[in-house]
C-alpha cells in the first residue's frame, strides 16, 4: 500500500530549518534552542542534530519548567537530553513565584503559562542568550511577531514593530544592539500537518500523551481536561476514565484532551487530515477547540 | 512533495483575499471550524454568499488593532504540492511589502478587475516582476461576472498588459485567466459561464509549473556558510563545510575551486541534510567534506572549477530603498550577499526609475522609502557575485544600516 501524496513532507521545508539553524549558529554569540517537550520543539532538537551533523549540537536547550507538566513529557525530556548529549538547563517558574516576581493565578481557570513570560527573561538574561530558536508556526497563529523568521526583542522581551526588518531572499540580518536578543522560528513555513509527516518520515519518539490512552478527565467547556493536582475543579466535575490523546502538550492545568483512539502516528495523521480535508469531519468539535486552546497557551510565551 | 511559493498582488477590492479564501476552500485546506466560522461571519454582513475572503480575516483583526501587516503568508496543499502565498495587503509600504514578498516567490499572481482593466497598480505589480525577474506571472482577471463574461473584455485586458509588459521590459511567462473569485470560475474548477475559455484554471497553471529546475542547472554557488568540525574521536579529521547549495548541482568525486583563495580540492563526501550522498541540487542545505584542507572559512565560497566566478570590488546595482531614513551618496553600510557581510559605499547614485512613467530621472541626489535606481557601490573586500540576470541566487544582496542594525535596500547586482 503506497501513502497518498498529501501525506509526502516536503523536504525543502527541513532545508530550509536547517539553513536557518546554521544561521543561528554563525550570527550569535550565545543562541539557545527552547524545549517545550512538544512535537514542535523536538522536530528543532533533530533539525538541529542534523544541521551540525557529525557534531554534537552546538547550543543548549532551554526549558522553561512550570511544574505543571505532564510527568511523561519531563521524563521524555530528560532521556533526550542524554541520547542527544545536548545540553539542558531548565528553570522553573516555581523560583519566579518564591521570589516574589510574579503571583500564582487563582480560580477554576488558574494556570502558569502566563507566568512563564517572567521566568524566560529572566533567563535570558541570567544567561546572555541573544537568540532564542523557537518552534513556533505562522499558520497556527497569526500574531505579528512571527511572521519573521528573525524576531528583534528588546530588553523586555517585547517585540517593536519598528525593529521587525524586512526579510529579502533567504538573507537573515541577525544583527543587533546590546540589551537586544533574537527570537528565531526555523520552521516558520511549515504546517501542523507537515509537522507530523516530518515525524512519522524520521521516525521521531514523542511523548506517549501524544497517543490515545486511558485517563482519568474532567469535562468543563465541552472538553476534556485531565485530572490533575493542579487543576482546581468544582463539585460537580467528577473525574471519569476516557481513552484520550492530546494535540499539543503545555500544562495539565491548560491543554484539553480529545477523544480519541489513535494509538499509532498514522493514527494520529490520518485523524488530523481527516479534521482538515473532510468538511464533515466527525472531529471537527474537538479541532475548534482545541484550536482556542492553542491560543491560550500561546498567550505571553512568544 | 514540492513547495511553490508565490506572491499575490492586486489593489484594494480587486478580490484578493476572496481568490486567496477560495484557493484554500477549493482545496480543502481549512477545517470545518474556520469555514463555519466563516459562514456565520458572512450571515453577520447580511451577505447570501459565503464570503471567502473573511477566511484571510485574522489579518483584519491585526489590522483593527491598529498593527499593520507587511508581508501575510498563506498555506495550502494539493496532493501534489504545498503552497506559500505571501500576500502584501499594505498600502503605504506597499512596494517594500511586494518587493519583500515576491523575492521569495517563483510566481505572481496579479489581480486586475474586469471592469477596471489595466491600471496603475498594474504597472508597478509588472515592474517588480521584472526587477524580480519573476518567471511566471498570472494575470488573474477578475470579476468577470460583472463584465458579462465577456470574451471582449478579457482579450482587450489581455493585449493592454501585453503591451504594457512590452514597454516595462518584462520577460516573465505570461499566463491570462479569466474568473470570478467570488463563485469559483477558473480557480480550481472551470467556469461553466464562460465556455468561451478553454485555458487552464489558475489552480492548474499553478500545479503545472515548474519548480526550481532552472536553478539547477545554473553553475554552482557554494557559500560556506559554517565550518563542522566535530573533535571527537570517532570523526576526529572531519572537517565539513556546510551551507545552502544557492544554485547548480554538486557531485561527489567532482574537482571545486575555494574563493577567494583560488585553491581547487575534490570532494570527497557529500551530506545533504545529514545523509551521505552521491550528488546534491540547488535549495538543499549540504556538508561537504574535501580531500585537502584548504583553510575555508564562513563567508568562502565554493564553486566548480569550470565555472567560477570573479571577485569584484566594484560594481553597479539596481536598489530598492526600504528605510525612512535616505539613502545619500557617500554613505557606508554593511553589504550581505548571502551569508557573507562586508563593508560598502555607495560612490554614486546613477538614476532613480520613475515607476509611473518608467522614466529614468537623473541628477538624484537620495534616495527614500520605496525609491528603486542604479548606484554604484565600492566594496571593502571583492564580492564573488553573479550578476542578477545571470544567477539570481547569487546575484542579490541587502543593505544593512551599521547604526540601526535595520535592513534599509534590497539590491540587484547588474554589472560587476
Ligand atoms: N461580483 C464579484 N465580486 C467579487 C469577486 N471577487 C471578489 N468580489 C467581491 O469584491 C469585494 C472585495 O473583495 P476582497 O477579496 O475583499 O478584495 P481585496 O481587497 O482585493 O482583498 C468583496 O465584496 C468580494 O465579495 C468576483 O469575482 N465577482
Amino acid at each position: 500500500m503506497s501513502i497518498p501524496t498529501s501525506s509526502v513532507f516536503p523536504r525543502a521545508l527541513e532545508h530550509e530549518a536547517i539553513y536557518i539553524i546554521r544561521e543561528v549558529a554563525a550570527q550569535f554569540e550565545n543562541p539557545a534552542l527552547l524545549f517545550s517537550g512538544g512535537k514542535d520543539s523536538i522536530v528543532l532538537v533533530h533539525l538541529a542534530r542534523k544541521a551540525f551533523y557529525p557534531a554534537p549540537v552546538p547550543f543548549p536547550m532551554l526549558h522553561i519548567d512550570t511544574g505543571h507538566n505532564f510527568p511523561e513529557t519531563i521524563a521524555f525530556r530528560d532521556r533526550l537530553a542524554a541520547e542527544t548529549g545536548i545540553q539542558l538547563l531548565v528553570r522553573y517558574v516555581q523560583d519566579s513565584i518564591d521570589a516574589g516576581k510574579v503571583q500564582e493565578e487563582t480560580g477554576k481557570y488558574a494556570s502558569r503559562n502566563m507566568l512563564q513570560t517572567t521566568t524566560l527573561l529572566d533567563a535570558i538574561s541570567e544567561l546572555k542568550l541573544d537568540a532564542c530558536m523557537g518552534g513556533a508556526r505562522r499558520d497556527e497563529e497569526k500574531a505579528r511577531a512571527k511572521e519573521r523568521i528573525f524576531s528583534v526583542r528588546d530588553d523586555f522581551g517585547q517585540w517593536d514593530a519598528k525593529k521587525q526588518r524586512p526579510e529579502l531572499f533567504d538573507m537573515l540580518n541577525g544583527k543587533i544592539n546590546i540589551g537586544e536578543n533574537v527570537r528565531v522560528f526555523p520552521i516558520s513555513n511549515w504546517t501542523e500537518l507537515d509537522v507530523w509527516n516530518y515525524i512519522r518520515e524520521e521516525k521521531l519518539a514523542l511523548p506517549s500523551i501524544y497517543f490515545a490512552h486511558k485517563r482519568f478527565v474532567i469535562e468543563r467547556d465541552g472538553l476534556y481536561w485531565p485530572a490533575s493536582p493542579y487543576l482546581n475543579t468544582t463539585e460537580s466535575e467528577v473525574p471519569f476514565e476516557a481513552t484520550v490523546r492530546f494535540r499539543t502538550v503545555g500544562d495539565m492545568t491548560c491543554t484539553a484532551a480529545v477523544l480519541s483512539e489513535a494509538d499509532t502516528l498514522d493514527g494520529v495523521i490520518g485523524e488530523i487530515e481527516s479534521a482538515v480535508i473532510s468538511e464533515r469531519g466527525a472531529r471537527i468539535d474537538d479541532k475548534r477547540s482545541e484550536a482556542a486552546m492553542e491560543k491560550r497557551k500561546q498567550v505571553g510565551y512568544f | 512533495m514540492d513547495v511553490l511559493k508565490i506572491a499575490t498582488a492586486g489593489s484594494v477590492d480587486d478580490g484578493k483575499s476572496t481568490l486567496i479564501g477560495r484557493l484554500l476552500f477549493d482545496t480543502k485546506s481549512i477545517t470545518k471550524d474556520r469555514l463555519e466560522a466563516v459562514e456565520a461571519g458572512s450571515r453577520r454582513k447580511g451577505l447570501d454568499f459565503t464570503d471567502l475572503s473573511l477566511l484571510t480575516d485574522g489579518l483584519i483583526a491585526e489590522r483593527e488593532q491598529g498593527i499593520t501587516i507587511d508581508v501575510a503568508h498563506i498555506y495550502f496543499a494539493t496532493p501534489s504540492r504545498k503552497y506559500i502565498i505571501a500576500d502584501s495587503p499594505g498600502h503605504v509600504e506597499y512596494t517594500r511589502n511586494m518587493i519583500t514578498g515576491a523575492s521569495h516567490s517563483e510566481a505572481f499572481i496579479v489581480l486586475i478587475d474586469a471592469r477596471k482593466g489595466v491600471i496603475e497598480q498594474t504597472r508597478r505589480h509588472l515592474f517588480i516582476a521584472r526587477l524580480l525577474r519573476i518567471r511566471t506571472v498570472f494575470v488573474c482577471i477578475n470579476k468577470m461576472d460583472l463584465a458579462g463574461f465577456s470574451e471582449t473584455v478579457f482579450e482587450g485586458i489581455r493585449a493592454d498588459v501585453k503591451r504594457l509588459a512590452e514597454t516595462i521590459g518584462l520577460e516573465s511567462t505570461l499566463e491570462f485567466v479569466p474568473a470570478v473569485a467570488k463563485d469559483g470560475d477558473n480557480i480550481a474548477l472551470a467556469s461553466e459561464r464562460m465556455s468561451w475559455y478553454t485555458g487552464k484554471t489558475l489552480l492548474q497553471h499553478l500545479e503545472e509549473l515548474p519548480v526550481q529546475k532552472n536553478q539547477d542547472l545554473l553553475p554552482a554557488r557554494f557559500p560556506v556558510q559554517y565550518v563542522i568540525r566535530p573533535h571527537s574521536d570517532e570523526h576526529h579529521d572531519f572537517r565539513g563545510y556546510a551551507g545552502k547549495l544557492e544554485s547548480g548541482c554538486l557531485r561527489k568525486g567532482q574537482e571545486v575551486m575555494a574563493l577567494p583563495s583560488g585553491r581547487t580540492a575534490v570532494i570527497r563526501a557529500l551530506y545533504a541534510a545529514a545523509q551521505e550522498v552521491d550528488e546534491v541540487s540547488a535549495g538543499q542545505s549540504i556538508t561537504l567534506e574535501l580531500d585537502a584542507d584548504l583553510d575555508i572559512s564562513r563567508g568562502n565560497m565554493i564553486v566548480t572549477t569550470d565555472a567560477a566566478c570573479n571577485g569584484s570590488a566594484s560594481l553597479q546595482a539596481t536598489l530598492a530603498w526600504m528605510d525612512d531614513k535616505k539613502l545619500t551618496p557617500g554613505s557606508a553600510y554593511l553589504l550581505q550577499h548571502g551569508i557573507h557581510t562586508v563593508k560598502a559605499k555607495i560612490s554614486a547614485i546613477e538614476n532613480r526609475v520613475n515607476i509611473d512613467t518608467l522614466e529614468n530621472e537623473e541628477g538624484v541626489s537620495s534616495f527614500g522609502l520605496n525609491d528603486i535606481g542604479r548606484v554604484h557601490l565600492k566594496t571593502a573586500r571583492p564580492l564573488f557575485a553573479d550578476t542578477f540576470a545571470q544567477n539570481p541566487h547569487n546575484g542579490a544582496f541587502i543593505l544593512v544600516d551599521e547604526f540601526s542594525n535595520n535592513t534599509v535596500a534590497a539590491g540587484f547586482i547588474e554589472t560587476l
